[in-house]
């Protein structure tokens, strides 16, 4: 197992390299420092001497890769890959172009992406479980007919209009909720409802309709055959032998994704304005930061990865059959 | 008047001749013909192909650009058959078949007096002598605009039958072909007759006709969907088969390309790419004369990026049928008589993937037009200047916020998109259901 898990750690740097060299040449060979630095100044009328002041200000003043300049190792450290890429490995974000410390931005706000995602995944996993059940258990019925139309249905809605229309609803006409906004502390709750309630609504579709297939692939397998044969109720079977098996997909799927609850829904928390990674990445593209948006690439492939060594081990949790060697 | 062929038109029309094409083909194959009845003998997914290929033919007609003079802006076939709900543009915000503005204005009378009223508008119902009967008219246009709509039915209808007469039966439901074609083309009729006289769907800000701008949009949704699809199918089946066929260290360089690439959240990478092509396209704004030429080029960037994002899973499942494919006795009965790897790998393996491709094309289609929606909402979609249901939601957004509300620009992009979506989703899923071995049996 601890050989395993060196094994996977050593793996993961090839990759995380690779992702830092594929976001290095998207920001920086693409389009060299000074079109950024003309892009952020404002189109036109930019004198060279503004260009090289941002430059200078925001460190992308160096050459890309090697710094003749310069002596022993600073030759390699002082250059745009090592500044602004390599540190990234120890964490160390940096200032954001408009000068803030990312890394404590980051620290701030991904509690409130965290009081968001993880309630939206949980209760959302109960729900999508429950009416998978109820379909599988009423199978060959007009109910699952219908229930399997309303997932295409409720799949077919973009998630854009699930939120427009929560907001509505519950927030101007019915005014249960506020509309958006975000509160530190218990506080918290009353703005944390309406994002929670619209995320599982949102999912309920494709979530059924999947859990539904894993169910219904346990259904047909011998030894539930010999669940019911020996007398058990549809019921005990369903819940007893069925449900057990068909969780661990489910579960170990939780699991990969569960690093990534950190870095928010970019999409929930710019709408209901709540001040997690979601919306700090969306402010960042908007506002063009590089810098912040390269740190976000590089936090959420490390939680990718992390995600999937999860996985791998809630396997063997789950499952005593598998072993990783 | 000048042809013009933008990037995405010419895929587009690429894209189209090949996937006909590719019908064709396996309809003469017996074992393929087979799923392919099932799809067609399945009553939702032939409503859906209906609906789908309305939609698809518009998207085609808009696909189809001229320019006017010599640097004039260019417009499509479809802006011009619709040039009378294109140039119809009311001065601000109008409801749905209203025949006064949504906002009061100062209005001067005729005999000098100003009154604080909601005007009468240009172009809506500016036919009748008094608004108030505007209902029987709309019922009147309506119902000869339907009526128009079912003799072009009834017609089709009749052409069809006498060419398919003496034909052995079909598996096609006819019925239910018929019912929907009727439905559909005299529902376009009457909307097409009505939205000459009013705004079916009402203006919007800048007064422009919202059905308008929800037709122009079908076009960003089928680009979206099937050029990303065309990016993507290369890198997936290229790197797939050779994954699963060669194995040792191709298939470990390949398994690191497409983990790495997986792991970058793909919302960012799809913003850091157009971000690039942002600071890319203002530095070299003298290359892009053309404010549709620009707008088209972000949107073919947009289908690259999305291809280049999205081929991963593809890609794994294809390894993982490759794998299992080349140990199959045909396989080796070919390696032993010599036939090269190429050979084998484009006679043997590639073929019996498709069902794979297939399925997956096909149910990713209805996932990437509403990506698109999302992607527009976070600004790294489209163009703002073109036409998508996104940018239509987008903008419409803030205006449930005004009091009274504007709903009808959220309601006509929900209505299409929907619509579009789900006859997508309802038609993969039936081929699916047909082309799935695992699924044949029951």
């Amino acid at each position: 197992m601890t050989a395993y898990l060196i094994r996977r750690i050593l793996n993961a740097f090839p990759i995380l390299i690779g992702v830092n060299l594929i976001t290095f040449a998207l920001f920086f060979m693409v389009n060299p420092p000074d079109d950024m630095a003309r892009m952020q100044l404002g189109q036109k009328y930019v004198t060279e001497e503004a260009i090289d002041k941002w430059k200078q200000q925001h460190g992308y003043d160096k050459p890309l890769f090697y710094n003749g300049g310069k002596s022993g190792t600073a030759k390699l450290t002082e250059t745009i890959f090592f500044q602004k890429s390599v540190r990234l490995f120890l964490f160390r974000f940096g200032r954001s172009d408009s000068g803030r410390d990312i890394g404590a931005d980051i620290r701030e706000r991904m509690w409130p992406s965290l009081a968001i995602a993880l309630p939206t995944l949980l209760l959302g996993l109960a729900v999508n479980t429950s009416f998978a059940l109820l379909l599988v258990f009423f199978r060959r019925t007009y109910l699952e007919f219908g229930g399997v139309t309303g997932c295409v249905v409720l799949m077919s809605i973009s998630a854009l209009f699930y939120i427009i229309a929560g907001q509505f609803v519950f927030g101007k006409v019915m005014k249960l909720v506020p509309i958006s906004g975000y509160d530190s502390g218990p506080a918290a709750i009353k703005f944390v409802i309406l994002p929670v309630v619209v995320g599982i609504v949102a999912g309920i579709g494709s979530g059924t309709r999947w859990y539904r297939t894993l169910f219904l692939e346990e259904v047909e397998k011998d030894y539930v055959r010999t669940a019911r044969a020996k007398g058990l109720s549809e019921t005990e079977v369903l819940f007893r032998h069925v449900l057990p098996n068909a969780l661990i997909p489910i579960l170990t799927g939780v699991v990969a994704i569960l690093p990534l609850l950190f870095m928010g829904s970019l999409l929930t928390e710019s709408f209901f304005s709540i001040p997690g990674l979601g919306s700090y990445t969306i402010d960042a593209i908007s506002r063009q930061d590089f810098a912040i948006v390269r740190a976000m690439v590089f936090l959420g492939s490390v939680l990718y990865i992390v995600g999937l060594v999860l996985t791998d081990i809630s396997y063997t949790l789950v499952d005593p059959r598998v072993r990783l060697q | 008047m000048n042809l013009v062929i933008l990037w995405t038109d010419a895929l587009l029309f690429a894209l189209m001749l090949c996937l006909a094409s590719l019908v064709w083909a396996s309809y003469r194959l017996e074992h393929l013909r087979r799923p392919w009845r099932r799809v067609i003998r399945s009553r939702p997914a032939m409503v859906a192909a209906v609906i789908l290929l309305a939609f698809s033919a518009t998207g085609l007609v808009d696909s189809i650009h001229f320019r006017q003079g010599n640097n004039g802006e260019v417009s499509s076939l479809l802006d011009r058959w619709l040039t009378p709900f294109r140039t119809r543009v009311e001065k601000t915000y109008s409801a749905p078949l209203a025949t006064h503005l949504y906002s009061r204005q100062f209005l001067q009378l005729p005999d000098g007096r100003t009154v604080w009223t909601r005007p009468r508008l240009k172009f809506a119902g500016a036919h009748l002598d008094d608004p108030q009967d505007k209902w029987s008219d709309i019922a009147r246009i309506a119902l000869t605009g339907a009526g128009k709509g079912l003799a072009v039915w009834l017609g089709l209808f009749v052409f069809v039958a006498m060419a398919r007469k003496g034909r052995p039966p079909e598996t096609l439901p006819w019925i239910t072909v018929a019912l929907t074609a009727a439905v559909l083309i005299t529902g376009t009729c009457a909307l097409y007759a009505l939205n000459l006289e009013y705004h079916v769907f009402g203006t919007d800000k800048v007064g422009e006709d919202v059905l308008y701008q929800s037709i122009k949009s079908i076009r960003t949704g089928l680009v979206l969907g099937t050029l990303t699809t065309l990016v993507m199918l290369p890198f997936a089946i290229g790197l797939g088969v050779l994954a699963g066929y060669f194995r040792g260290w191709v298939d470990d360089l390949i398994q690191y390309l497409y983990t790495t690439l997986n792991s970058i959240p793909g919302v960012l990478l799809i913003a850091a790419a157009i971000l690039m092509i942002q600071v890319y396209m203002a530095t070299h704004a003298d290359r892009f004369t053309s404010l549709a030429v620009r707008a088209d080029l972000r949107l073919f960037f947009l289908c690259l990026i999305l291809g280049i994002t999205s081929w991963t899973g593809l890609c794994r499942l294809l390894r993982a049928e490759t794998l299992k494919l080349r140990e199959m006795e045909y396989v080796q009965a070919a390696r032993a008589l010599g036939v090269g790897h190429f050979r084998i790998l484009l006679r043997h393996i590639v073929p019996n993937l498709f069902h794979i491709v297939l399925i997956s094309v096909v149910l990713d289609f209805s996932g990437l037009v509403l990506a698109e929606a999302v992607l527009s909402y976070v600004n790294i979609g489209v163009d703002p200047t073109t036409y998508s249901w996104g940018n239509m939601i987008n903008s419409a957004r803030l205006e449930l916020a005004r009091d009274p509300i504007v709903w009808w620009t959220l309601a006509a992009a929900f209505l299409f998109m929907f619509t579009f979506v789900l006859a997508a989703n309802l038609f993969s899923d039936a081929v699916r259901d047909a082309f799935d071995p695992r699924r044949v049996e029951d």
